[in-house]
């Protein structure tokens, strides 16, 4: 708002502030309706309530794990992707894209043919159950929320080009002191978005969860999955726990926005 | 002329999205229990065979999404709940009293073939056993509660879902050795599933209410089509999914 002051004012059309106002509402008026409906005073109770606190700490947990899992594996393919000169790299690149584009349900049921007892990798592990395990929760958020870092960050690496990366290789630096002196903190601000948007994305994780994790207190239910269950039989429960997932989207986009406004530059 | 053309076109297109309660175009919309999909959508054929220019609109969901839809203002003439509970809920926008007209009860199914000999209820219990059910806060979670306590087992279950077709889910993609579903759910999955009736099952037997609602658009027509539900024809639709007559 503030670069309205500025000298030179091309001046807004007025036909783009309705259809904005349009979309700002539909984003703001149903975390209203939300506040409305709920009701306040047995939010306390109903937020430190055994399931909620449950539900909480598991999501907190398996989203922090995904979004280091993002890091370690996301951030290598984003520079592989962004630098490497294999035949089909392209095509790689759109297939990252894929789990953006698929429903959550769609990956969940991939992931049980994967990796369920009778799934392609799944059969050959005995012994080993990974649906309905924690893992699985970490699984599930990791394959939707991966994209966002590898996206992100691969597109600001190909922005910031070779160049520094190409004179200090010519200064004599090996490449692991190029990629970790030149290379990353090019890509600083563009990671720190990443990874807030993979955190955001695993935290929400809902559809691939209950298809692969299924759904159990302190294992595998998750807030979101929590609050759709509430939502059958205890609505003011259901209300509470979004306004609890409402908050800490908040606070995630407090800590994390400036920055990530920064990296889109 | 061409004007009046247009308008008198459009007066009765107008007027026929006002009333259509006049000779053909009525529609009767039913909310109804998910687990009805297959014996309503059979109903609906023969009502609307019955009753030419009539059009039965089947809305399908989970009993208590529709007593919320119900309660929040939906336009509905005959709402078929899954269980009592939900249609107490709205109990104060009914024509009548609700009436039962089917019930279900909960059966154990396994993967085809069951390849864990499952055989009872108290095998859910057993450690090695991999047991999805619905989670106690919905309908057919508390009947596998129910079934529990009375045959004296503790489920150990490894995923608690959301619904009965979830839990078939589960164990169709061979995911679970065992899960609770209802025996239509087990009827409708057909070869797919391997069905394992218990004794228990008779302790937590579901009652499928029905009702016209105090608002009912058509209100006439709402009363035949659960005259059709309770008469012969449908009981007999509703045995051939897997219902047992209240």
């Amino acid at each position: 708002m503030s670069t309205r002051d500025r000298r030179v004012r091309t001046g807004l059309p007025v036909l783009l502030w309705v259809p904005a106002a349009v979309a700002l509402a539909l984003v703001v008026l149903p975390v209203v309706g939300l506040v409305a409906r709920s009701d306040l005073s047995s939010l306390p109770a109903r937020i430190s309530s055994p399931g909620a606190v449950a539900a909480l700490g598991l999501s907190l947990r398996t989203a922090a794990l995904s979004t280091v899992l993002c890091l370690l594996l996301g951030g290598p393919l984003a520079v592989v992707l962004a630098r490497s000169r294999v035949p089909g790299v392209r095509v790689l690149r759109a297939v990252v894209l894929l789990p953006l584009v698929l429903p959550p349900v769609v990956g969940g049921l991939a992931l049980l043919y994967l990796l369920g007892r009778g799934g392609l990798l799944g059969s050959h592990l005995p012994g080993v159950r990974i649906p309905y395990t924690t893992a699985a929760v970490v699984i599930a958020q990791v394959f939707v929320a991966m994209p966002f870092l590898v996206v992100g960050l691969e597109g600001a690496l190909r922005t910031a080009g070779e160049r520094y990366e190409a004179v200090a290789a010519t200064l004599g630096a090996r490449p692991w002191t190029v990629f970790r002196r030149v290379t990353v903190p090019l890509v600083l601000p563009a990671l720190g978005s990443g990874l807030v948007l993979s955190f955001a994305r695993a935290l929400g994780e809902f559809g691939a969860t209950i298809t692969f994790a299924g759904s159990l207190e302190g294992v595998t239910r998750t807030l979101p999955l929590q609050v759709y269950l509430l939502a059958e039989t205890d609505v003011d429960g259901a209300v509470a726990l979004s306004l609890l997932l409402v908050v800490v989207a908040v606070a995630v986009i407090a800590v994390a926005r400036p920055r990530a406004l920064r990296g889109q530059r | 002329m061409r004007k009046f053309v247009v308008v008198a076109a459009a007066a009765l297109v107008l007027a026929g999205c006002g009333t259509g309660s006049d000779q053909g175009g009525r529609a009767l919309t039913v909310f109804a229990a998910a687990s009805l999909t297959e014996s309503f959508t059979a109903l609906e054929k023969e009502f609307e065979a019955g009753h030419p220019g009539v059009d039965v609109r089947l809305n399908f969901a989970g009993s208590s999404a529709l007593a919320q839809q119900l309660a929040n203002d939906a336009a509905a003439d005959v709402f078929a709940s899954a269980d009592t509970a939900n249609m107490e809920k709205v109990e104060a926008l009914l024509a009548a009293p609700a009436v039962v007209f089917a019930t279900n009860k909960l059966t154990i199914v396994t993967p085809p073939g069951n390849p864990a000999k499952i055989t009872g209820l108290a095998d859910l219990g057993k450690e090695g056993v991999t047991t999805v059910v619905c989670a106690p806060q919905v309908p057919c979670g508390a009947a596998s509660k129910k079934a529990a306590d009375a045959a004296g087992v503790t489920l150990r279950p490894a995923s608690e879902e959301q619904d009965v077709k979830a839990v078939l889910t589960k164990v169709r993609a061979g995911e679970a050795d065992a899960g609770l579903v209802y025996v239509s759910d087990a009827k409708a999955a057909g070869d797919g599933v391997t069905a394992v009736g218990f004794p228990e099952a008779d302790k937590a037997v579901n009652d499928y209410p029905i009702a016209v609602l105090k608002s009912a658009p058509q209100a006439d027509l709402a009363g035949e089509f659960v005259a059709l539900v309770r008469g012969a024809d449908g009981q007999a639709e509703l045995a051939r999914a897997g219902f047992s007559a209240p």
